[in-house]
């Protein structure tokens, strides 16, 4: 098990006060401008080192996204760092513990990482419905602007910096990055075509890094502690510690920070109180919230959390967020529960993602009672792989990639549903 | 339930923190202000956006009015119709369904005695059906206002219900008193004891 003092998050459950006074005890902003000092391009680099992964879904390396934003402006339009704390991903409430009890991580992060991108403005887009958490947020701002950690000199290094909170009213589509700049701009969120990329031209057309809250409240403890603490956690190319949400039919749901790479079953295990009726009542888990694939328990029993290994078995690690299944459950009513989700959630931009999700919704829903045909399992996979990859985002994939895992490991349960109701009619 | 009022405008309270708002984003890029002022806007009218509101938004920030329309309508925490005084969203999604989300549904409808989508006929109490509200953890949950309120059972929906029926403002956050998202029965990790 991680020990405690390697945990990034050490108010994780908020026992602790999560203002300013109590962030400052757990030593956050203990150093910053010395690190400031050190430069941008040593911070660029000292996270490249370390190996982070973005920490909202795709996994892309921190430090090689910060490196592609313009060092100097050459036509006057500013860089921007927009934070995604747009946390909606069913079964992902990792962001919302570190804004509602550790928000000053994330305000020190930004700081730094927009210093490392020459930004001198951040936005975090946060969740409509996380208002409370926006309380404690927007408290952490005003308190780092009064004791001068940001601002005109922020930290006395020289460097100004304001940091602004906006809130979301409601739309699953804002986590995607460029849709989550459109609603930035007053817009409805409907993702925009890439390239353009952000760091191109993101909000108001300007050079833009979109990071999740994570990522950014992960790097003033790997600045502090240096790359070298942070690789000794996981396995290569999926270093690091990491929130996970566990959640289902588990003893005891919770969030917990981990090292990467640590196996499912343990993890299950020792922090969640395992699962209900034992391991061996285990169906299937759910690894990395609802857009990855779901795996079947034989899987699940040595599987690693992280990126590759997960990968390596046709799901992902995504946000992290564990869903566990028992013996009990209807997997297809799981799985049709997720198709409505992406049917609802669709901006209905493109056509293969409007039409598609309800069509799939529609289609699922018939098979949770086997009021299909054996042969539409096969139609209906044949559909996923049209919507998958012909979308201007990656909704689309997202709402595809459920479905496919379900036929993938559990077409004999589809199968019989569709052979009982058949019998039944016969 | 209000009729949709004739005009509407800001209060000097409401217009004052709409100003502030616009202060956030770059000059011309007023704007990003749309969703924050809708919220204002909804709020002072009792919980929806009647067409007067939308217009108002539109006049403070020098928009068209189909561009602020089209951001009402594409929220969903943007009513554009009559809510009751207290709109309970139930999270029905996959996470909070594992967790007995239809039996909260169940103790919700009969206790309130309308169905999701439906609203008192006093005009008290909305029961809406929401997606996932990134609470997956402390599944089921609903959320109130600006509150959750979470690890819900039967018993503890219709003890909320009761309260607001009765004018008693119901206690947000976990019903089984759990400090944050730790384990049910107490922080296994930052117990300020040395790891195994």
């Amino acid at each position: 098990m991680l020990a405690d003092k390697d945990r990034i998050y050490t108010n994780l459950y908020g026992l602790d006060d999560w203002g300013l006074d109590g962030a400052r005890r757990r030593g956050d902003w203990d150093g910053t401008k010395a690190i400031m000092d050190k430069g941008a391009d040593w911070i660029i680099n000292e996270m490249k080192a370390s190996g982070l992964r973005g920490r909202g879904g795709a996994g892309f390396p921190a430090g090689v996204k910060w490196s592609f934003m313009p060092k100097e402006s050459k036509d006057g339009r500013p860089n921007y760092l927009v934070i995604n704390a747009d946390e909606g991903e069913p079964g992902t409430c990792k962001d919302r513990e570190i804004m509602r009890f550790d928000p000053h991580k994330l305000v020190e992060g930004a700081l730094l990482a927009s210093f490392a991108m020459n930004a001198h403005a951040c936005y975090i887009y946060i969740r409509g419905e996380f208002f409370r958490e926006a309380e404690h947020l927007q408290g952490a701002i005003d308190q780092a602007y009064a004791a001068g950690l940001i601002g005109r000199n922020a930290r006395g290094s020289g460097f100004d910096f304001d940091l602004y909170l906006h809130r979301g009213a409601g739309a699953y589509i804002c986590g995607e990055e460029t849709a989550l700049i459109e609603s930035l701009e007053g817009k409805k969120g409907q993702p925009r075509l890439k390239p353009p990329f952000p760091a191109g031209a993101g909000l108001y057309g300007c050079p833009t890094t979109v990071n999740n809250v994570e990522t950014i409240a992960d790097a003033p403890t790997i600045l502090r502690r240096g790359a070298a603490w942070f690789t000794s956690f996981g396995r290569p190319n999926n270093t690091g510690t990491k929130l996970f949400c566990i959640s289902g039919h588990v003893n005891e749901p919770c969030t917990v920070e981990e090292a990467m790479s640590i196996p499912l079953k343990e993890l299950i295990e020792k922090h969640a109180g395992g699962v209900r009726g034992g391991w061996d009542n285990l169906l299937a888990v759910i690894p990395g919230g609802s857009s990855v694939p779901v795996l079947p328990k034989s899987i699940c029993d040595t599987v690693l959390m992280d990126f590759d290994s997960l990968k390596e078995q046709r799901s992902g690690l995504g946000t992290a967020a564990v869903i566990v299944m028992d013996k009990s459950t209807d997997i297809v009513r799981a799985i049709a529960r997720l198709s409505k989700f992406y049917k609802h959630e669709s901006c209905g931009q493109c056509t293969p993602c409007r039409e598609g999700t309800g069509w799939m919704w529609r289609v699922m829903e018939r098979l949770v009672t086997g009021d299909a045909r054996i042969e539409e399992i096969d139609m209906l996979l044949e559909v996923t792989t049209e919507i998958e990859g012909h979308t201007i985002c990656a909704l689309g994939d997202a709402a595809a990639w459920p479905i496919q895992g379900l036929i993938r490991h559990f077409r004999g349960e589809i199968e019989n549903r569709i052979k009982r109701r058949q019998g039944v009619a016969a | 339930m209000s009729a949709a009022p004739e005009t509407f405008a800001f209060t000097a309270e409401n217009k004052a923190r709409a100003d502030a708002i616009i202060a956030k984003y770059p000059a011309g890029r007023q704007r990003s202000a749309v969703i924050p002022l809708l919220d204002l806007a909804q709020r002072q009218n009792g919980g929806w956006l009647p067409r007067a509101a939308i217009r108002h938004v539109a006049d403070v920030l020098q928009l068209a009015e189909i561009r602020v329309w089209e951001v009402a309508s594409f929220y969903t925490m943007f009513n554009l119709n009559p809510v009751g005084r207290t709109c309970i969203e139930v999270c029905t999604t996959t996470p909070c369904w594992l967790r007995g989300s239809e039996a909260i549904v169940a103790a919700l409808e009969d206790e309130v005695g309308v169905k999701l989508g439906e609203t008192t006929s006093d005009g008290a109490i909305s029961l809406r059906e929401v997606e996932c509200l990134g609470a997956c953890v402390h599944a089921p949950m609903f959320q109130i206002g600006d509150d959750y309120f979470e690890d819900l059972k039967p018993e503890d929906a219709r003890a909320i219900v009761q309260d607001i029926k009765a004018g008693r403002a119901p206690k947000p956050g976990s019903r089984i008193g759990r400090p944050g998202a730790a384990p049910a029965s107490g922080p296994r990790v930052l117990t300020g004891k040395k790891a195994q």
